[in-house]
């Protein structure tokens, strides 16, 4: 087990080189000078020049990439175009925010999606399943920013019971939390239900009837703990997913995350902080799918054998 | 005279193969036919196509056409779906907008699946260092959370509806390599295959007449079902205000501007939701039943 | 086989159908048999021939849908099976009578530990605490042979081999002291070596339990050595129902003999062995006469147009085929019918 933690540590290495080059890469199809856009309008070429010189953008590729590298290790993504900060000062104060929205996604996605999964698949084929499963499939079609905004129309609009946008209380997170979340839960709802009609086909399920136990027994204890397992990896996905929604989410609801972050300096065009907030997401989403990646073994390591 | 031998192989091919593949479609045709959700999939799906085909016939009004006398208006016999802020009829709009979706999807969901296929068929047959190469390339674009590298994407190339098919085209990629090369891998290592090469076949004979038949439902699943993604995505980035500009009638643009009236006029922001919802519900229920009828196996 | 006092189980016209979109499968179609206290009974037969549905069908446990049983009686001390509530059946399996399963790679619950699944069984049936339940699955597991049970019973199934994971599904079945016990191939998937171990384990429990047991197999050999009697199944039928000893030295049904000949054999000099020509028919598409005459070397008209009862032959002997019957001498001969 340790051998594989460290194994895996070392994978991830090569990806984050890579989503850095990745990164780095888009940033140089910008047409145009960043020197330029930086030293404004009406600024003489020598100025341009120097400031080229300054930026390091005068030398070669690989070495902007390799000098890219070196500084974002040390926490140092530039500074922002617009407001002339260090960008990892600016991520720092809108990341909580985001990773607070998610946390409370991913709580709504696995808790209502495994719930509703399981009721799916202990009473297969009845009413209950067929409207959760028509409800999940409504789940993964909607437009997250579509629900978003009719959660607000019903609940903040018209009945005035959560605030319309913001963030700061519990009751400003609980809309974009569920816009959020609904998609994932969708997903984790079908994941569980035909990893639950899998396991219960499964012999020690029936090895479990041989020995005369209580069908909610069966279910519970000898079927759940196994049905769940492939579960974690579909969460661990989900959480990339909803790494991205927050994008979305923020926008609707007028977070002042990460995600919309992002969304303004695309359109103000600040590219260091595009680059910084992309870069960062990714990081954390790797270092998310390490963590489900060690769980999943963790859990798995029993029924991998055979 | 080479090009010939093969005209008349194929020929001969067929003909031998003709009827176990034929009772293979109408064995999948089957099926598909039994599972009555997937086939309302296919005609939500056929539905939308067709209004995307006609919209200029059956639109009631010009999608462009400004009338601010009658803006924010509420849905009425004139209007079906009521006017935009700007006067606009909001159905006519959305027909229109159906052939931006469409095509952002399909042109995206075949950019994506295209290089993805030559990729994983790359990774899967010719295996050692290509694969390797490849499937890291492969892990880095998924370690990118959501839409993200979309998103990095239009913020190189700049917000339009073009950058958005190349960059949710992209953010395809990953899927159809690892799809594609796992069932290449599959068919590669059959006996078969060595006793084909042994015969003197190309690798491209190879690939082309008997690896690429057996990814092929896989990757008709995959593309049905991510093309629903893709359109999601697209809408969501012109959403944001990265994909179609103003006074495009795309829907995720639609809702956008819809977003500041919602306290009085919600109809526009309502309307282009329910489109999008069902055209995505169309092609997530048609790709499933596909899943299940082509590929039992792939159930999840 | 007519002390009636003696019979733990008897088995009436047992009938178990499949419904399936393909069509109605009859997997087990009207079969009887009986089983007294103490003894042995082999159920033989190849793969599809219904042996294992027949064993699931005993303790009601027939994945349904599809599979439902269509027919017939379960008599267990007196009583039938079939009309009893499911609570009642609850306390009969792993109870009164216990199955042990083909796989024991993947019979055991692979997130708890060896005890905890005995254990289990023991706090279910007798009613016993947690730590009682607990030191007497230990027990078990030191009665099956299993070296250093306290530290196996707290392992997980991954972490044993597949002959100690059998010996764990024996100690389950046997921890309440069963009836019954039911084996369901308990050795195909094991080495040859462990195999006989496990036998041997089975038949020393056997005696020190008293425990009846049923002992399903595709395997003669297993049969020879351990089982008292033996019904052989074909296509979801008994064809033959003797005393084990007696089908090797004097088998009666052609697919028996058939069974035989395949079968590689020390005590005899063989130039080769023979196969059966064919192969099962299809479940969903049974011949109307008898279900081997396809495959019959024997084959006249009449096994292709009615079924053959299993009728008595001999003191313990019942055969199914129109061989032992009056009319055989009667019956024309099928390929003089096809050559007209």
């Amino acid at each position: 087990m340790f051998v594989f933690i460290i194994r895996r540590v070392l994978q991830t290495i090569p990806v984050l080189l890579g989503v850095s080059l990745v990164v780095f890469l888009i940033m140089q199809m910008v047409p145009g000078d960043p020197a330029t856009l930086l030293a404004g309008e009406g600024a003489t070429k020598e100025t341009i020049e120097s400031l080229r010189h300054e930026l390091g953008l005068d030398r070669p590729i690989l070495y902007q990439y390799v000098d890219y590298v070196l500084h974002a290790v040390q926490g140092d993504f530039g500074e922002s175009l617009r407001s002339s900060r260090p960008v990892l000062d600016e991520i720092m104060v809108r990341l909580p925010i985001t990773l607070e929205l998610a946390l409370a996604s991913i709580f709504i996605t696995v808790v209502l999606g495994m719930i509703a999964g399981i009721i799916s698949a202990t009473k297969q084929y009845s009413a209950a399943d067929i409207s959760i499963m028509i409800v999940a499939l409504l789940g993964i079609s909607l437009p997250s920013f579509w629900l978003g905004l009719m959660l607000i129309y019903f609940f903040s609009v018209n009945l005035h019971l959560f605030p319309v946008s913001g963030w700061g209380t519990f009751s400003h997170m609980i809309l974009p939390a569920i816009t959020l979340g609904a998609g994932g839960a969708a997903i984790v709802a079908r994941m569980t239900r035909s990893s639950m009609l899998e396991v219960v086909r499964q012999d020690y399920i029936r090895t479990a009837r041989a020995k005369g136990l209580k069908e909610y027994i069966i279910i519970y204890k000898h079927g759940l703990k196994n049905a769940l397992i492939p579960v974690i990896t579909v969460v661990g996905l989900q959480f990339g997913a909803l790494l991205g929604g927050t994008v979305l989410t923020e926008s609707v609801f007028a977070i002042n995350g990460l995600g919309r972050l992002i969304v303004d300096a695309i359109r103000t065009r600040d590219l260091p902080m595009v680059q910084g907030g992309v870069l960062i997401a990714s990081v954390i989403f790797v270092f998310m799918n390490l963590a489900v990646d060690v769980l999943y073994r963790y859990f798995n390591k029993r029924i991998d054998l055979n | 005279m080479k090009p010939e031998v093969v005209i008349n192989n194929t020929e001969l091919n067929v003909k031998e193969r003709k009827s176990p593949k034929l009772r293979h479609w109408k064995a999948f045709y089957k099926k598909f036919k039994r599972n009555k959700l997937a086939l309302v999939g296919g005609y939500i799906v056929l539905f939308y196509i067709l209004l995307a085909i006609f919209a200029p016939l059956i639109s009631p009004q010009d999608p462009y056409e400004i009338d601010l006398v009658n803006k924010l208006q509420p849905p009425s016999a004139e209007h079906l779906m009521g006017t935009d802020d700007k006067g606009r009829d909001i159905l006519s709009r959305l027909l229109y907008g159906t052939r931006l979706s469409l095509t952002v999807g399909f042109v995206s969901v075949f950019f994506g699946a295209f290089i993805g296929i030559l990729l994983g068929l790359a990774a899967g047959y010719y295996g050692k260092w290509i694969d390797t190469v490849i499937m890291r390339i492969v892990d880095v674009l998924l370690a990118f959370p959501g839409i993200l590298l979309a998103l990095a994407i239009i913020s190189a190339l700049g917000p339009s509806l073009i950058n958005v098919m190349v960059a949710v085209g992209v953010f395809s990629i990953p899927m159809f390599a690892r799809i594609v090369r796992g069932s290449t891998l599959s068919v590669r290592k059959l006996e078969y295959i060595d006793a084909i090469r042994a015969l003197g076949a190309t690798d491209f004979t190879i690939i082309c007449k008997h690896i690429f038949p057996n990814i092929l439902s896989p990757v008709i699943v995959q593309a049905t079902l991510r093309l629903a993604t893709a359109i999601l995505s697209a809408a969501g980035l012109s959403f944001l205000g990265l994909g179609a500009q103003p006074p495009s009638p795309e829907w995720g643009a639609m809702l956008s501007s819809g977003r500041d009236y919602l306290f009085s006029a919600p109809h526009i922001a309502l309307f282009p939701g329910i489109a999008i919802s069902t055209l995505v519900l169309g092609f997530n229920i048609f790709g499933d039943g596909l899943r299940d009828a082509l590929d039992p196996r792939m159930k999840k | 086989m007519n002390q009636d006092a003696d019979k733990i189980l008897e088995v009436k016209n047992l009938q178990t159908h499949f419904f399936t979109d393909e069509g109605t499968s009859k997997a087990v179609n009207g079969i009887s048999f009986s089983l007294n206290k103490g003894e042995t009974l082999g159920i033989v037969g190849e793969s599809g021939s219904g042996k294992s549905i027949t064993s699931l069908s005993l303790l009601r446990l027939i994945p349904s849908p599809p599979g439902k049983i269509a027919g017939g009686s379960i008599l267990f001390k007196g009583e039938d099976l079939l009309t009893k509530s499911e609570k009642q059946m609850r306390s009969i399996r792993g109870n009164e009578i216990s199955m042990i399963f083909q796989e024991p790679m993947t019979s055991l619950n692979p997130v708890y530990s060896a005890g905890e699944q005995i254990a289990e069984a023991i706090r279910l049936h007798q009613k016993l605490g947690k730590k009682e339940a607990w030191d007497k699955a230990v027990d078990m597991l030191r009665l099956v042979g299993i070296p250093s049970p306290e530290k196996r019973a707290k392992q997980e199934p991954h972490e044993l081999s597949g002959g100690m994971r059998q010996r764990v599904m024996i100690a389950m079945a046997l921890a309440c002291h069963p009836e019954v016990l039911i084996a369901d191939e308990p050795t195909t998937a094991l080495d040859v070596t462990i195999q006989a171990q496990i036998l041997e384990l089975i038949k020393t429990l056997q005696k020190d339990f008293g425990t009846a047991v049923i002992l399903i197999t595709h395997d003669l050999g297993v049969v020879y050595e351990t089982c008292d009697r033996v019904a052989v199944m074909y296509a979801g039928k008994i064809v033959e129902y003797t005393l084990a000893k007696e089908i090797f030295t004097n088998p009666k049904h052609p697919y028996t003999i058939g069974l035989l000949n395949s079968l590689p054999r020390l005590d005899m000099d063989q130039e080769e062995l023979t196969t059966i020509p064919g192969t099962v028919p299809s479940p969903y598409n049974m011949p109307k006469g008898c279900s081997f005459a396809p495959r019959c070397p024997h084959a006249k008209g009449i096994c292709e147009q009615a079924v053959p009862d299993l009728q008595a032959i001999g003191p313990s002997t019942e055969v199914s085929c129109w061989m032992f019957t009056p009319q055989w001498e009667k019956a024309y001969d099928a390929q003089e019918k096809v050559g007209i």
